[in-house]
Order: structure tokens, then sequence, then C-alpha cells
């Protein structure tokens, strides 16, 4: 088991033992009759990389604002370091933040910006110098410090913010949309650096984001968010994999939703029947649920196979036809109608080239998955 | 849109310049005539320049002129930014309607009643009418002005910049003093600028809240050409339109080649 | 902090109130008040050294006489007729002068267009009573326009433009014509110019897109132009005092002499106050059409 591991995982969230550097209890924000977070309990540990998931408006912003100490909860407490923050400004705060728009002071040098914090500190000036080269050669900045913001391009701003931010050397770092001005390609390059620097500077960092991919790349563990709730903080493989509700399981990455009532049959295991006259699809529980409960099947369409034959080693062997196929290069995702109408997407790497490839439009398929490749959830 | 211009558009371009400033042209071509008439051209001289020169009057009502406009605009600079910033993050506090009309109303406030009120306040506190009423008077309707080029400024300004100065560890006060105030200061200067005009130009407002001991240059100007036209009058005015109107084409022209190299190192930083 | 705060919000309200506010509220008193042969010649004087009887005693003293003098004599409804009548025919005719000039503007090369814009705005810098001024040399009986029209031959005598209200016609068109170019060239410059294309593209003649496109959608800045002209040009001193001569009645100028040469102030404040009256409306007016324009501007 874990002492088997001789590779320790980082995991504080499931030590008992250790001390959560924040701490949220029962945190309420309103502003005026909208409630941006509804009675919040959460806890972020020392040396994490968390990462705060929703649609705008969740509240996710919100939360994060309040931590930097530019809103304050209308109820319950924040800790931070078991000290609570309330009473703090946001100047005399050990957190900084990158801020979306990246904040950075126009009418400054790359230098002076990165410096601006070190100055209204209590660090002797001569070692202000040195901790900002440090900074420089940490986001790879040297040869545009004389430079200012409007000088440089759209992802060396990005690192001067990011290097501004650390270089008070923070407790907690907050990241808002840190890379959404990027595009695509330089956001997964930077996705990259940032980890890279947050593992070498040891800071616990809080992002706030929109972009599910981008979660699940950089964190350490994922809060998704809806509506001012927290609806499920697991890591990113424990949110993909065992999602707690349909929302998560709709919002993270592609899914086939199959609502059906169950029927239990003991050891774990679980028969849902979704239509008239169909094979009730066998299933593994996570939660107890009761005979003709309401659940809903979720199924990643990778987690699928489709084949000319039914596949006799999988549990569940459905009949189909091919009502669209969506090429991708790697892999293709195949939309296809069960004889009750339901439409399943399954996905297939392209291992063999197009030209040789098995299915058409209109072929009629046999989709295969075992007992335990989807969950079975009650909300 | 490089299209060429069709001949309405090239003649409706040239009667109005003509009109905006073909008045303002003859007005400076005969402040050089020698005759005393202005409109009998007599000759190229240049001796009304030098009898300005030697009109104590004048020079006693230009040297009010100049100090009221200092005084007056650099206070409604100062106080029209304070106004402005609290208008744009003052946040809600008691009486901000009535604030912010007090800012808009003497915008739309006609001269003569603005001057009226002034100085029936004057008298009202037994405050002896001069340089110091007028300044007082000055600041007042200029302040607003400063403050509505501010404000427009501190609008478009992105708040997080004032967010990431606390956060990065500055208190309100020096926040504003080390971000907000060095970016603003275009809007600060051209605020100023505005408010030096519109003192220098003021005849109504401050022949209300002047005394006997201290006319200004408009107030004089007023009073000579009422009796009809006067060479004299015509070289202080091209002395004056001389004085703004390079004054403007030079702030315009820094200010284009600011534009230019901002775009210039804009271009070079994208390059990298 | 919260001092700091308090004393930043304090210093420009508290002078406001003072310079704007309370002088204001004491041209209301004054307007209220009756004349007097006295310094200040107005009565009654608040005695606060009375107390609380002398203030009611004060207040019992004010009444409208002032006002209801106003509708008395003809001289005052007929200035404020006057004055209405003059700012009006004035905006519509700045409009006229200011439209083509601002549509040639926003049609301009690209590259012309910086320096057109400073042509404009240079004349607001320069003094505003030295271009009123520009133009007695131009219009009086003598002046350079009769001459060459009686060089010319077309007149056989001086025409009188001079001291007319023809004159402060002149003067208003001339020193309001940049309030009413900029903003209509502001909302022909940000026009698509694609949508001319469409409408011709629909079958419309050049003019006919004109007259069907650009006009309206140019509307918000000719109404905002001629607030910005109609608004100064009601309170106008200066220019009926230079070029209107004495038969040339505006209220500004009426307010002006009652204080100077009549020195009857509580008629003047009275004149104050219902010439502020009078621009209320177009001042709410104008600040509706600026709401809406920057709610469609969003």
């Amino acid at each position: 088991m874990a002492e088997a591991n001789p590779q320790k995982v980082f995991a504080p969230w499931e030590d008992p033992n250790q001390a959560p550097l924040i701490r949220f209890e029962g945190v309420t924000k309103k502003f005026g009759t909208f409630t941006a977070v509804d009675d919040l309990n959460l806890d972020i540990y020392r040396g994490e990389f968390f990462a705060l998931l929703g649609p705008s408006g969740c509240g996710k912003t919100t939360l994060m604002r309040m931590l930097a100490g530019f809103e304050d909860p209308t109820m319950g407490k924040i800790w931070l370091d078991d000290v609570d923050v309330a009473p703090i400004p946001p100047n005399r705060r050990p957190v900084n933040m990158m801020f979306q728009s990246y904040a950075l002071f126009p009418h400054l040098t790359v230098w002076d910006n990165i410096a601006f914090g070190l100055k209204r500190s209590d660090m002797p000036k001569d070692k202000i110098g040195d901790r900002v080269q440090e900074m420089l050669r940490l986001t790879r900045l040297e040869q545009f410090a004389k430079r200012k913001p409007h000088q440089i391009s759209g992802g060396q701003r990005q690192r001067v913010a990011l290097a501004r931010s650390l270089a008070k050397a923070p407790k907690l770092l907050l990241l808002d949309e840190p890379l959404g001005a990027l595009d695509k390609k330089l956001r997964q390059e930077t996705q990259f650096e940032l980890m890279d620097i947050q593992e070498k500077t040891g800071t616990t960092f809080v992002i706030v984001t929109h972009d599910q991919e981008e979660a699940m790349t950089v964190a350490t563990r994922v809060a998704v968010m809806d509506h001012g709730k927290l609806v499920q903080v697991a890591t990113p493989a424990g949110i993909y994999e065992t999602p707690n509700s349909v929302y998560v399981a709709d919002f993270i990455g592609e899914v086939n939703i199959i609502e059906g009532a169950a029927a239990p049959t003991g050891d774990g295991k679980v028969d849902i029947a979704f239509a008239e006259g169909a094979e009730p699809i066998h299933a593994t529980i996570g939660e107890p649920v009761t005979a003709g409960q309401k659940v809903f099947f979720a199924i990643r369409p990778e987690k699928i196979h489709v084949g000319r034959e039914p596949d006799p080693t999988r549990a569940n062997r459905i009949r189909g036809k091919v009502h669209d196929i969506a090429y991708l290069g790697n892999i293709s995702t195949y939309r296809v109608e069960l004889e009750t109408g339901q439409m399943i997407s399954a996905q297939m790497t392209n291992a063999r080239r197009l030209s040789r490839r098995d299915f058409t439009w209109e072929d009629e398929v046999w989709l295969s998955w075992t007992d335990t490749a989807g969950v079975v959830l009650t909300r | 849109m490089n299209r060429s211009m069709s001949w309405f558009n090239v003649t409706s371009l040239t009667l109005g310049f003509a009109f905006l400033y073909l008045p303002m042209m003859i007005l400076i071509f005969y402040s050089f005539n020698a005759s005393k008439l202005v409109t009998v051209w007599a000759g190229f001289s240049t001796k009304w320049y030098g009898e300005l020169l030697h009109n104590k009057q004048f020079l006693d009502a230009a040297w009010v002129t100049l100090r009221v406009g200092v005084m007056s605009s650099t206070a409604a600079t100062i106080l029209g930014t304070m106004a402005a910033y609290v208008m744009v993050r003052g946040g809600r506090f008691f009486g901000r309607t009535l604030f912010s009309g007090m800012i808009y109303a003497p915008l739309v406030m006609p001269e003569v009643i603005t001057g009226l009120s002034l100085l029936l306040l004057f008298i009202a506190i037994g405050l002896d009418r001069g340089i110091f009423t007028i300044v007082l008077a000055h600041t007042t309707f200029s302040m607003c002005y400063v403050s509505v080029v501010v404000s427009s400024r501190l609008m478009t300004f992105d708040r997080s910049l004032e967010e990431a100065a606390l956060d990065l560890g500055c208190s309100p006060f020096d926040a504003f003093k080390s971000v907000t105030l060095p970016i603003i200061t275009p809007a600060v200067i051209s605020g100023w600028l505005l408010a030096f005009t519109l003192s220098l130009d003021d005849l109504v407002i401050a022949s209300f809240a002047s005394g006997p001991s201290s006319t200004t240059l408009p107030i004089k100007i007023f009073s000579a050409v009422r009796l009809g036209v006067s060479p004299e009058i015509n070289a202080l005015s091209t002395i004056m339109i001389g004085i703004v109107a390079t004054g403007v084409i030079t702030t315009s022209l820094i200010s284009k080649n600011a534009i230019r190299r901002q775009r210039q190192e804009e271009l070079e930083g994208t390059k990298l | 902090m919260n001092l700091r705060r308090l004393a930043l919000i304090l210093v420009p309200y508290l002078w406001l109130m003072g310079f704007f506010l309370v002088p204001f509220l004491i041209v209301v008193k004054i307007a209220l008040s009756d004349t007097a042969i006295a310094i200040p010649p107005y009565w009654p004087v608040l005695d606060l050294s009375a107390g609380w009887t002398g203030i009611k005693e004060f207040f019992s003293e004010l009444d409208l006489e002032n006002f209801i003098f106003l509708t008395e004599d003809s001289l005052y409804w007929k200035s404020y007729l006057s004055s209405l009548q003059i700012a009006t025919i004035s905006t519509f005719l700045t409009l006229l002068v200011g439209y083509p000039i601002a549509y040639a503007m926003a049609q301009a090369p690209d590259e012309w267009r910086p320096t057109l814009m400073m042509l404009v705005i240079l004349p607001f810098w320069t003094s505003f009573l030295i271009r009123v001024y520009s133009w007695v040399g131009i219009i009086a009986n003598e002046g350079l326009l009769n001459q060459f029209l009686l060089w010319t031959g077309l007149i056989s005598e001086p025409l009188q433009i001079m001291n007319t209200p023809t004159a402060v016609y002149i003067g208003i068109v001339y020193t309001y014509l940049p309030f009413m170019i900029l903003p209509i060239y502001a909302t022909l410059e940000k026009m698509d110019g694609s949508l001319i294309e469409a409408a011709v593209d629909l079958g419309c003649s050049r003019g006919k897109a004109f007259w069907l496109v650009t006009l309206p959608l140019s509307r918000p800045g000719m109404i905002a132009g001629c607030f910005l002209v109609f608004i100064p040009a009601l309170g106008e001193f200066v220019i009926p005092s230079l070029l209107g001569g004495s038969q040339t009645l505006m209220i500004g100028k009426v307010l002006w002499e009652e204080f100077f040469s009549n020195r009857d102030w509580p008629v003047a404040a009275a004149v104050a106050v219902v010439l502020l009256l009078l621009l209320v409306i177009p001042i709410v007016l104008f600040q509706r059409n600026q709401q809406k324009q920057e709610e469609a501007g969003r």
C-alpha cells in the first residue's frame, strides 16, 4: 500500500495531522441580494496548486478576492496560517495576486514593476536588486528589464506579472485567469512553465479559471464551483473518473449521461433499466441506491469500444447505427444511435490509416464496455 | 477610407475654415496698419505694438491676469482632481448626488449668474473685492472643467492597477501617489491648461468679482472695444492669438511624436 | 485611512458648497427681498443676532414682488422671448453651417483628420472676446464687408449689420461653431462606411442614401451640438453687448445692466432665477440625450 510505494505521493489533504494553510469556515458573500459565495467550507494546504474551476459568475473570483482582501466576507471566517485575516488590509497580507489584466504599471519598466512590492517591504535596498535579478532569471526576462510593459509581447507581460507577484515570496499566490489572454499554443507552454515555477519556489498557488483543461493540467486539486457552492473538490483524476454529480461530469470533458431506474443486484453492482425492451446497463455503484431509484449513468466516450461484433469480455453490449463520425486526427468520435433512440458518443484511437478505417456512416456496430467503465450518479 | 473628396466636401471645408479663420487673419493683418483708422490701409508699421508696450494700464492688467490665471488654475487643478477622484473612486457617501450636481451645474450655468451670485456672496461675507476674489471665482468654475477632464481619464483607467499596488504593499495613499497620479498626469496637465485658458479668457465673472484696483486684461479689452475698433487692441489680440497658436501647435506636435514613438516601440516589442 | 477619505471628499465638497451652492441660495434670497436705497441695496437683511424671532421676521418679509414686477414690465418678458428667439435661430444657423464641415471632415483622408480636428479646436483656445471683436471691423458700417460690397457695386449705401440681431447671429455662429462640429463629426466618424455602400447596393442614389442613412444616424451628434450651442447662447452677454447694440434685447445683457447700471439687485437676482428656470428644460433634455447615447454605445 502507501508504505510499499517508495515515492511519497503529495497528498496532504488525506493526512488528518496536516494543518491547512487556508481555511474557509462558513464563508458567505452577498452583493445586495445576490449571493456570490454561499456558506462555503474549504481547506487548502501548503505547497498545493489549487484550482477553482467554474463558469463565470459562479463565485470563484469573489472567493479569490476575499483571500486577497479586496472583498470582505458577509459571514464566516477565513484563516490563513491560523490567523483570522478579516482585520488585515490587502497591503498587509502575506498574499499576492496576479491579475487577469496583469495590471502592469505602464509608467514603470519591467525592473521597476518587479521591484515595486519589494520597495514597500522592509527589505534592504541592496538586497532588492538581487531579488529582482533572481526573479528575472526565473521567468527568463533578463534582457527585457529596462523595457516598459507596452514594449514587450503578451507572453512576456504575463511573465512579468508572475515575477512581480512572486518577488515578495508570498505565503500564497493567487492567479486570476493567468493565461486567459494568451493564444492556445502559448497557453499550453505557459501551463508547464507555471507548474515548474510553482515547484521551484514551493509557493502555494490558487488559480481561478473557467478552462477545465487548464485546471486539470496544472492543479494538484480542483474545486468545481457552481452558484457560490463547491460541488466537488478532488484531484484531477478523481474529478474526471469519479465525478460526484451530473454537473461535474458534464462540466469536465465529454460524457454520455443515461437516465434510468436502479435495481441493485448485490455485491456492489446495479442494473439500470434505461429503456423499454432494452437490456439494462450493468454497473458498479459508488454510493448506496435503492431499488427503483432514479439514477444517472455517466460514461466517457473513450471508455466505450466500438466494434463489428459484441466484445464478449465486456459486461455491456449494445447494438446501434453510426450516425456521425468526427475525425480529429489522433482519434475519431462516433455518434451511435441505439435501437431505443439514444445517442451515444464513443471514441476510438486511429491506430490505422484512414483508408483502412473499419466503419462508416449507417454501419451497424456494437458498443461494449465493462461494468466498471462508468459511474452511477444520483444527482 | 482613402477616397478622393467630392467638390462639395472640398468646398464646404474651404468655406468653413475660411469663415473660422478669416476674421482673425484680418485682425492680425490690420494690426500692422500704420493708420489709426482701422479700415484704411496706410502701409506696414509695428508702431501699435510699440505703443502697447508703453501702455502701463494694459501691462498692469496683463500682469494681474497672468497671476490670477496661474493661481486659480493651480488651485482648480488640485481641487478638480480631488473631486474627480471622489466621483469615480469615492464609492457611496452622503450627498453624492448633490456633489455631482455641483460639479456639472457650473458647466452649463450662464456666466452672468455665476458672477452675480459670487459677487453677492463676497458682499454678504464682507470680503473686499480684488485679485483674491477673482482667484476664488475662477477656481470654482474651472475646477469643474478640470474634474470632468480628469474623471474621464480615471474612468478608462484599469482599476486592477490600483488593486495591484495595494496587493504589493502600498497604503491607499501610497497607491494613489505612485500609481494613479503618474498615469493620470497627462489629463491633469491638460486640465491645468484648460483652467488657465478659461481664466485668461473670462470677462463676465471677473467683472463681477473684481474690485477697482484689480482690472484683468479681458475687462480692459472689453471697455476699450466697446468704443469701437482700435489698432492697439488689434496688436494685443495678435500677440494673444500668436501665443495660443504656438502653444497648441507645439503640444499637438509633441503628442503626435510621442504617439508615433510609442507605436514604434510596441511594434518592436511584438517582434521579439 | 477613513480620515483621509473624509478629507478628500470634504475639501472639494465644502468648496463647492461655499462658492457655488451658498451664493446661489443668496441670489434666490435677494430675489425675494425688496429694493432699498441702502447698503446693501435690498431689504430685509438677515440679522442673526436677533435670534429666532429675527429669522422668523426675516422670512415673513420675503415675497414674490420682484417676480410679479418682471411680468408687469414688458422689458423683461420681451427680452426673455427675444433671447429664446435669438438662441433658437442662431442654433439652427450653426447647425446649417457646421454640418457640412463635420461631414466633409469625416470624409477626408485619414492623414488629414488630426490636422482638421486641430484647426477646429484651435479657435476654442483663443480668446472668446477677441473672436467676437474681430467681427466689429468687418461688419461695421464703414467696415470691410461694406467697403467691398460698395466697391463691387452690389449696394449703393452701406448695409446696417452692426447693432442688429443679424450681427448677434453671426457672432454666435462664429464663436460656437466648434461646439456644433465636434459632436457631429464624432458620430459621423464612428459610422460604418459600408452602410452607405449597402444602401446604394440596395438601390438608393447617393443623395437618397445620405438622407435615409447618414442623416438619421448622425442625429445624436446633431442634438448634442444643438444643446451645446443653445444653452450658452441663451445667457450670452459678450456677443449682444459688443455686436447687438442697444436695440437687441438679450436677458444676459439686461441682467448686467440691471445690476451694474441700475443697481437694482433684487430685480437682477429675480432675472437670474427666471433665466435659470428657463435653462432647466434644455439642460434636462440634453442630459437625457447624452445618457441615451452612452447606453446605446455600450
